[in-house]
């Protein structure tokens, strides 16, 4: 009966125009069994340059679980525009992998469908204890006052990457430290088809990514501490507008931003078309566009003024992947010594190393390897000045309506149009309107 | 099936018409239980099968959710979702609050997207059709290149197209306005109310080939005299498509439009590759909205809803075309 209803699931979802829906229902009861404990299913998110690249490396690594643990890990890397809907589908069948992972703000939403195992201090203590942990990166596994609904993995912050010959050519001395600073420099640059500052105003989750750290700058939050949206109060316009000026007002942007979504803000870094980005780990992809490191530096975002600090002076979401077990496993100490495997202090080590992330694991963070110029900004920011984006269960949909919001902003600042507070508070207005009661 | 011995069945190989003698010997033996339920039922029963599995149980499944609170608190247990009676439908059609209001808009636009749409496929469909009637050189090269972006796989085409109708780097742009000077400034195509040109170009450039094939199918039908004919009576070109093509062809379109229609209007293939997951107002189909509805925000109810309200007025519409449209047809042999 599970497995047709998992294919009723599948088919519903495939004759969309006729049915929108998702159904199945696999509900089982607690935390898992052991009935196969031979064999793990594995759904990796894409981190690297491609799937290709990406099941190499993991592959490899997964050997070496096989070999001391005797269990097969069967891999599956999913495309990031894919994984949120599959783990969705995955949980309306209940036929989905034993282990996967997740975007750490996707935490609190995918706990609130209940699919996930809970990480209580028993399942904690089987992987090695919580402590072993960066606070901040346990920070957005779930909301505050439950189990945490996943793990970390890889963690990753936001930094201002900017180009030295371009900052050189207009006369910047140095890197800018406050808003005000980066907007000067960005006039400077902003000339003759150069522009001072990228962003990809197609992508709802950047949209958010920076809003969330203008508000905080502006002492706002998106949510209540109820979990009610708060989109339209004026700490979170100021920081809406804020954002978009630097395109509407500052004009430091270039309006072809606007419809960017699939990263050519670094291409345009790498082509010396922009001076600045805002980014969480762009080193690979400035290497494989034909950078060297020494052509660009890498400093803290911008804050209002004074240095990067929590509070009024959070610089950056605590961005990264948390590794979850689903709760109908077959096999769940085998996902157990799997999470404890890629959480170990060697793996963390490596995989970090080769996706430019930064180890949510206090041991692997002394490696010298995060201790490059850019991994050093990226780790130190993680653990002095970032904050998760809300840990609440309409995460997703916050960042869909206000990203989409966000998007429409950049379209009328583009196209000339007026960007006034009133209008971006009808957006955000909007927006709110548009979420779930 | 039924149950016949081996002995009994007409031997393989190719069939000759019945012999004296045969006849009885070659036709299949039914048993009389099979026969009372009558054999065109059972031969029935694989296709009504499938069909029940492929379109009828998602479709009951999904009216089933339109009237629950499915969010993401109960998608994996939807049973257990809380029955909401008739509050999606009137959250969906309730015209002052937002989720009515885009819901509206979304279907205007829609209305206007089918309309354009369909009207410039099937006039450029007749008009290739009829043009390539005449035999002359280089046809055959013609009629594949037209046919070509039917071939094509959908998402590499439209991505293609996406790429074309980039502002800063897309050909489109390159050729109006660096080459052409035809616009001041590089507009945006995939943003603003210009996506809904974008949108309509891109679904009429993917569409308008299957109309040209539907149309030259039916017009190897059309017997030659009937031109000839006309000729000698001193019919000019318009007149014979007037009088003898456009008629001819009026059982073919009638179908012809309707699978245009419902296509189009239920495309969610090129809005989907072209916008991604948040299409822009201008080109905001009921396709997209409700997949957005569903699978973006998480609000499963909501989305069923706005999907059993399309096809109700999916069905009505068609009913009443097909209503329209036999009327002309009763004494046709279509």
């Amino acid at each position: 009966m599970r497995r047709l209803r998992a294919a009723a699931t599948a088919v519903t979802v495939v004759t969309l125009a006729v049915t929108a829906s998702g159904c199945g229902g696999g509900s089982s009861a607690g935390g898992g069994s052991n009935n196969s404990p031979r064999t793990l299913t594995y759904w990796a998110s894409n981190q690297g340059p491609s799937i290709e690249a990406d099941k190499k490396i993991l592959t490899k690594e997964l050997a070496k679980f096989t070999q001391q643990t005797g269990i097969k890990v069967k891999l599956e890397v999913v495309p990031w525009a894919d994984l949120l809907n599959r783990v969705l589908a995955a949980t309306a069948s209940g036929e989905g992998p034993d282990v996967l992972n997740i975007g750490n703000s996707w935490s609190s939403s995918l706990q609130a469908t209940g699919a996930l195992l809970p990480w209580d201090a028993k399942n904690y203590k089987a992987i090695g204890g919580k402590d072993r942990f960066v606070e901040t990166a346990l920070s957005a596994t779930g909301a505050e006052d439950k189990d945490p609904a996943a793990v970390p993995l890889y963690s990753l912050s936001y930094a201002l990457y900017y180009n030295k010959k371009m900052f050189a050519d207009a006369g910047v001395s140095a890197p800018p430290k406050t808003w005000d600073e980066l907007v000067a420099a960005g006039k400077k640059i902003s000339k003759g088809g150069k522009w001072g500052l990228a962003a990809e105003g197609g992508n709802l989750s950047e949209n958010i990514h920076h809003a969330f750290v203008f508000g905080k700058q502006h002492g706002a939050d998106f949510f209540d501490a109820a979990g009610k949206p708060t989109f339209t109060s004026d700490g979170a316009v100021a920081a809406v507008k804020q954002y978009v000026d630097l395109m509407a007002k500052d004009k430091i942007i270039a309006p072809g931003n606007a419809e960017y979504a699939q990263n050519q803000s670094l291409q345009d870094f790498a082509n010396n078309k922009t001076a600045m980005v805002l980014w969480q780990a762009a080193a690979s992809t400035f290497k494989a566009h034909g950078m060297k490191p020494s052509d660009y530096g890498v400093v803290p975002v911008p804050v209002p003024s004074g240095t990067p600090d929590t509070g009024k002076n959070t610089n950056s979401m605590v961005a990264g992947i948390n590794i979850a077990v689903f709760k109908n496993t077959q096999n769940l100490k085998g996902a157990q010594k799997f999470v404890k495997f890629m959480t170990s202090e060697d793996e963390q080590k490596l995989l970090n190393k080769t996706y430019g992330s930064i180890p949510p694991v206090k041991d692997a963070q002394q490696d010298p390897a995060f201790d490059q110029p850019d991994t050093k900004v990226l780790r130190e920011t993680l653990v002095n000045s970032a904050s998760p984006l809300p840990n609440v269960p309409n995460e997703s949909q916050f960042e869909t309506t206000v990203g989409t919001a966000i998007k429409e902003l950049w379209a009328d600042a583009a196209a000339g149009r007026a960007v006034t507070t009133s209008s971006v508070k009808a957006r955000l207005t909007k927006a709110q309107q548009q979420m779930p009661k | 099936m039924t149950a016949t011995a081996a002995h009994e069945q007409a031997p393989p190989g190719p069939s000759k018409g019945p012999g004296p003698g045969q006849r009885k010997q070659r036709r299949l033996r039914i048993p009389a239980k099979a026969r009372s339920i009558g054999l065109p039922y059972l031969l029935l029963v694989p296709a009504l099968l499938f069909e029940l599995f492929v379109h009828v149980v998602p479709m009951v499944v999904g009216i089933f959710m339109a009237f629950k609170e499915l969010t993401q608190f109960y998608i994996r247990d939807w049973g257990a979702a809380p029955w909401t009676g008739f509050d999606n439908f009137k959250l969906a059609v309730d015209f002052n609050q937002p989720v009515g209001k885009a819901l509206l808009h979304s279907f205007w636009v829609t209305c206007a997207f089918t309309a354009i749409t369909v009207l410039c496929c099937w006039l450029l469909g007749v008009a290739a059709a009829v043009f390539l009637q005449e035999n002359f050189k280089g046809r055959g090269l013609l009629r594949a290149i037209f046919l070509t972006p039917y071939a094509l796989p959908i998402y590499a085409a439209v991505i293609t197209w996406a790429f074309m109708f980039q502002r800063d780097n897309g050909m489109v742009n390159h050729i109006i306005h660096d080459q052409l000077g035809l616009t001041d400034d590089r507009p945006f195509w995939l943003l603003g109310d210009n996506s809904f040109v974008a949108l309509t170009v891109v679904a009429v450039w993917k569409t308008w080939p299957f109309a040209f094939l539907i149309v030259m199918a039916a017009l190897q039908n059309i017997p030659k005299d009937l031109y000839e004919a006309s000729a000698i009576d001193g019919a000019g070109i318009w007149q014979q498509i007037r009088r003898i093509t456009l008629p001819a062809l009026r059982p073919v379109n009638q179908v012809l439009v309707l699978v245009l229609f419902l296509w189009t209007f239920n495309d969610f293939n090129t809005p989907f590759i072209l916008f991604g997951d948040s299409a822009p107002e201008a080109a905001d189909l009921i396709s997209i909205h409700i997949y957005q509805s569903s699978f973006v925000s998480w609000n499963f109810g909501t989305g069923s809803a706005m999907s059993v309200l399309l096809l109700l007025f999916l069905l009505l519409v068609t009913a009443v075309y097909l209503m329209l449209t036999s009327r002309g047809r009763k004494g046709e042999n279509v």
